[in-house]
């Protein structure tokens, strides 16, 4: 494939990027609150223009991406992200600052990511998993970020999701963030959350 | 060229932004834990905001309202100056009042008036490491952090009351956040500390000489540290503001002449003009806090 057919990144990088970055901050920072990213960015299906657009202002040269099988198999994605953003790709999920899921009920478990260590917990995945739907209904969760309970959930995810989310919080300050994007929305679960209803 | 043409938006690179963004983004999952950059050289000294200026470049975008404060004031140097570097490094807009302002870098005070949701207040760090001067070894000090040793600050706490009858920490009060992590908040006084709990506004920390950034996520468990027989309590002031007549705020004393002479004033110059403009044009009592 020629460089002159990779679809087009940020039109204002600066400030894209910035947009971008504050959407995933105010979600990381209101966990399981469901914000608009809008972006005009067209990246190769099946990657989303949200999870293309957080990788664009998030990923360069000192980071490391993960992509699902789904997305692996299309050269036209691993073109994208390499020339937007001069990351590198790897196929060992403990090595990836980001990891990008385009099959959420097939992918692997989140204990299959980098969690950090004791002493350098941020040494940790943050996963960008995209899915269908999300929805301020289903799960009940507490921890900063939110004032008493929040409602969240997203679809389509592995069945035994609600427990993997448990364990994750469990090894607190160990564990992996969670970014879920739809076609054009995003919400994050950071570590901290506690799940205490799985509806 | 203007000045604003001839540097990139809020003057660091993009690559640094971004390098800033990614540790953002884990400190607010991992509340209260230090996370290392790689802090840049700043057009101005350690020690003057380099770490939170850094943070506030990162976040800030072209429609945002930046307010400085130096411990409380609008109007002293260090607050002058890096709003002046923002005006002219970004064009932004800039105000005073804590209720028009998007994101506040702030040296150390957290402003009287209440934040808001979606308000950012940037700390401005120096020495990030609570434990730091009880332990001088980094490598020591990440491990006590990651096995929840923090028997060493409650020592400390606890040789102040066996010298002093209290505990005599009155600025950079030691936290809890949400039960796990011990947190330094910045050499606030710990009259401010009740105001980080819960506190709806999400508060970033920026240490640029020690490389460190963290971060409580809004409505946050944050705790000082106490005994049950020496509970934690802020600073009182026996005496409202002679200026604007506020009770129950942070005091600065003004010495004003040489003769002893002196007055406590508010350190928020910000709510304590407002107060007095309040006063003179509605000419009744004030009992509310302005927004």
């Amino acid at each position: 494939m020629s460089t002159s057919a990779v679809a087009r990144g940020f039109a204002d990088p600066v400030h894209d990027s910035q947009k971008v970055f504050r959407r995933a901050l105010d979600a990381m920072a209101h966990p399981g609150r469901i914000a608009q990213l809008g972006t005009h960015i067209e990246p190769p299906a099946p990657l989303f223009a949200t999870s293309a657009s957080l990788l664009l202002a998030l990923a360069d040269y000192e980071t490391c991406v993960w992509l699902d099988d789904t997305l692996a198999e299309v050269p036209a994605i691993a073109e994208f992200v390499r020339f937007h953003t001069g990351t590198r790709l790897t196929r060992a999920r403990r090595e990836a600052e980001f990891a990008v899921i385009a099959e959420p009920e097939h992918m692997p478990p989140l204990t299959a990511f980098a969690s950090g260590t004791p002493e350098y917990p941020d040494r940790s995945t943050t996963l960008i998993i995209q899915v269908e739907t999300l929805a301020n209904r289903g799960w009940q969760f507490t921890g900063p970020g939110i004032r008493e309970c929040a409602s969240f959930s997203a679809a389509p995810l592995p069945p035994d999701f609600p427990e993997q989310l448990a364990a994750n919080r469990a090894r607190f300050p160990l564990g992996v963030d969670l970014i879920f994007t739809t076609q054009t929305e995003i919400a994050a679960l950071p570590r901290t959350c506690r799940i205490v209803e799985a509806a | 060229m203007s000045d604003a043409a001839s540097y990139n938006f809020a003057y660091l690179d993009e690559q640094t932004k971004r390098m800033i963004r990614r540790a953002l983004l884990k400190a607010v999952a991992i509340p209260g834990y230090q996370v290392p950059f790689a802090s840049r050289e700043m057009p101005m000294p350690y020690g003057w905001g380099t770490g939170g200026v850094q943070v506030t470049a990162s976040v800030l975008g072209a429609d945002d309202t930046l307010k400085v404060i130096d411990q409380g004031s609008d109007d002293t140097t260090n607050a002058v100056s890096i709003r002046k570097f923002f005006e002219r490094t970004a064009g932004i807009a800039t105000t005073t009042h804590t209720s028009e302002a998007t994101v506040i870098q702030t040296r150390h005070r957290i402003p009287e008036a209440p934040l808001g949701e979606g308000q950012i207040l940037v700390y401005q760090v120096p020495i990030p490491e609570p434990l730091r001067f009880l332990e001088p070894r980094e490598t020591e000090t990440r491990r006590l952090h990651a096995l929840e040793d923090y028997g060493l600050m409650h020592v400390k706490l606890y040789e102040d009351i066996a010298r002093h009858g209290h505990i005599a920490t009155t600025y950079a009060y030691p936290v809890k956040v949400d039960g796990r992590y011990i947190m330094d908040p910045s050499p606030t006084p710990k009259f401010d500390n009740p105001k980080m709990d819960m506190c709806p506004a999400l508060q970033l920390f920026g240490a640029g000489r020690e490389k460190r950034i963290y971060a409580l996520p809004p409505y946050t468990k944050v705790v000082s540290l106490d005994f049950e027989d020496h509970p934690f309590e802020p600073t009182k002031f026996d005496r409202g503001c002679a200026l604007c007549g506020s009770e129950g705020i942070y005091l600065d004393e003004v010495v004003t002449d040489d003769r002893g002479g002196r007055m406590f004033v508010c350190s928020d110059t910000d709510y304590c003009e407002s107060r007095r403009a309040e006063a003179t044009e509605g000419g009744h009592a004030l009992h509310e806090v302005p927004r």
